[in-house]
């Protein structure tokens, strides 16, 4: 399997990579995915006045899948929640360069965005909202 | 054989019966001779695990056959040089291996087919000149076949020395890892298995962010057999091995020319990786909440 440059820098060097206490005031929290397909997500947006001012993650996968993870923490801050929800698997596999068997990394990743912030808005709006 | 096996069931020339093994991946001798039939005419079984190491009970399957007059096969190609093997003693009619995994030249192997009781007769593999008691005809590859006696030599010459080396070198990387490493497991035979092999499992870390975090050691996280595909080892999971932990196994392979520092090292760096994929994850972090993960409603994808 060949890496991106980019995977591989995630890799070595994730950002984001930790946990906020889920109950926090304005957390949201997204796990997908399942550990006998070999890959869980775990993502956690921090949201103040409807902006995402903290992100952060917790990955079981392979490479990609860390690396896909830890990109969307880099992307997801000083978003609005409306901008979040624009973010795309097919972005991720653009800026990691994923060949086509990790593809599914990114949309693990896509998936635990949308998590997170259906979470943060069930807490808030005390409704799950409409994700499509 | 697996591959050989299913592709003579589909075209309808044999019916084939998969027998299970253990949780240490060996075949129980008492399955082979519950599994006979009056049909039966071959018993295939492999010497050793390539993945896990273990190995079979390959002379009480031999005897089996025999008392049965039934042929038997066995795929030694992970054992050959490696372990004594002795097709009198172990009741073998036919075996096969190859040079490569013995430090010979890559694109030779070996069929030995026994010639007296029984002879073996087996089909052309391909027509022609009839070379190799025309049972594989053309050009023989000289070089090819020197390197690989050679290779043999080599292997047989050292075998006492190297088999206690690797061990010993095998056995200290096992000991120190899985005391430094909660939770992790041993796959294959604890006692029973090549010297040279070694396969661990890390729970809550997958196998191809641990290859991936090193780079700089050559391991595998299953066989050549599945690199292809993203499945974790079905050996593992023959043994019963859970799906996530298969998905979490290092297989090392050692050899005649890995080091005592090599194992220093190893040592070092898969401790710390799989210490910083731990911290990296979620069900590390759930399994240290007290969260069973078994209870866990996973959407699987």
């Amino acid at each position: 399997m060949a890496y991106s440059d980019k995977v591989v820098d995630h890799f070595n060097n994730p950002r984001n990579m930790g946990s906020f206490k889920k109950d926090e005031e304005g957390v949201g929290t997204g796990m997908v995915g399942a550990p006998e397909c070999g890959d869980v997500m775990k993502l956690q947006i921090k949201v103040q006045n409807d902006t995402i001012v903290d992100a952060k993650f917790k990955t079981f996968g392979c490479g990609s899948a860390i690396a896909s993870s830890s990109l969307a923490t880099e992307w997801l801050k000083g978003k609005t929640i409306e901008e979040a929800q624009k973010i795309k698997n097919t972005d991720i596999v653009q800026e990691l360069n994923l060949p086509p068997v990790k593809i599914h990394c990114s949309v693990l990743a896509e998936d635990a965005i949308k998590a997170a912030l259906a979470d943060y808005q069930k807490k808030t709006d005390g409704q799950a909202p409409d994700t499509k | 054989m697996l591959d050989t096996a299913k592709s003579l069931e589909a075209k309808g020339l044999a019916t084939v019966t998969y027998l299970p093994v253990d949780k240490y991946g060996m075949v129980n001798p008492q399955d082979v001779q519950n599994a006979i039939t009056d049909k039966t005419i071959l018993i295939s079984v492999m010497l050793a695990n390539n993945e896990i190491g273990t190995i079979n009970p390959v002379a009480e399957i031999g005897k089996i056959a025999k008392a049965k007059g039934i042929l038997f096969h066995c795929d030694a190609t992970q054992g050959v040089g490696k372990i004594p093997v002795d097709v009198q003693a172990m009741g073998i009619d036919l075996m096969s291996f190859s040079a490569h995994k013995i430090y010979g030249p890559k694109g030779v192997g070996a069929l030995y087919v026994r010639k007296r009781n029984p002879r073996v007769r087996i089909a052309a593999q391909m027509d022609g000149g009839g070379h190799e008691r025309g049972m594989r005809s053309g050009t023989l590859p000289v070089p090819l076949i020197v390197g690989f006696g050679k290779a043999c030599e080599l292997c047989e010459q050292e075998m006492t020395t190297e088999t206690t080396r690797l061990a010993k070198m095998r056995d200290r990387l096992q000991a120190d890892i899985m005391a430094a490493l909660e939770e992790s497991y041993l796959n294959g035979h604890p006692t029973n298995r090549l010297p040279g092999n070694l396969n661990i499992s890390f729970a809550y870390v997958e196998g191809e962010s641990l290859l991936m975090g090193m780079k700089d050691i050559a391991l595998s996280s299953g066989s050549a057999c599945t690199s292809a595909t993203l499945e974790p080892s079905y050996v593992l999971r023959a043994l019963g091995v859970g799906t996530e932990l298969a998905h979490s196994s290092i297989r090392f392979g050692l050899g005649r020319f890995n080091t005592d520092d090599e194992i220093d090292y190893t040592i070092k760096k898969v401790i710390e990786i799989v210490t910083k994929l731990r911290e990296m994850s979620p069900l590390y972090e759930m399994a240290k909440e007290g969260v069973d993960l078994k209870s866990v409603q996973w959407a699987a994808h």
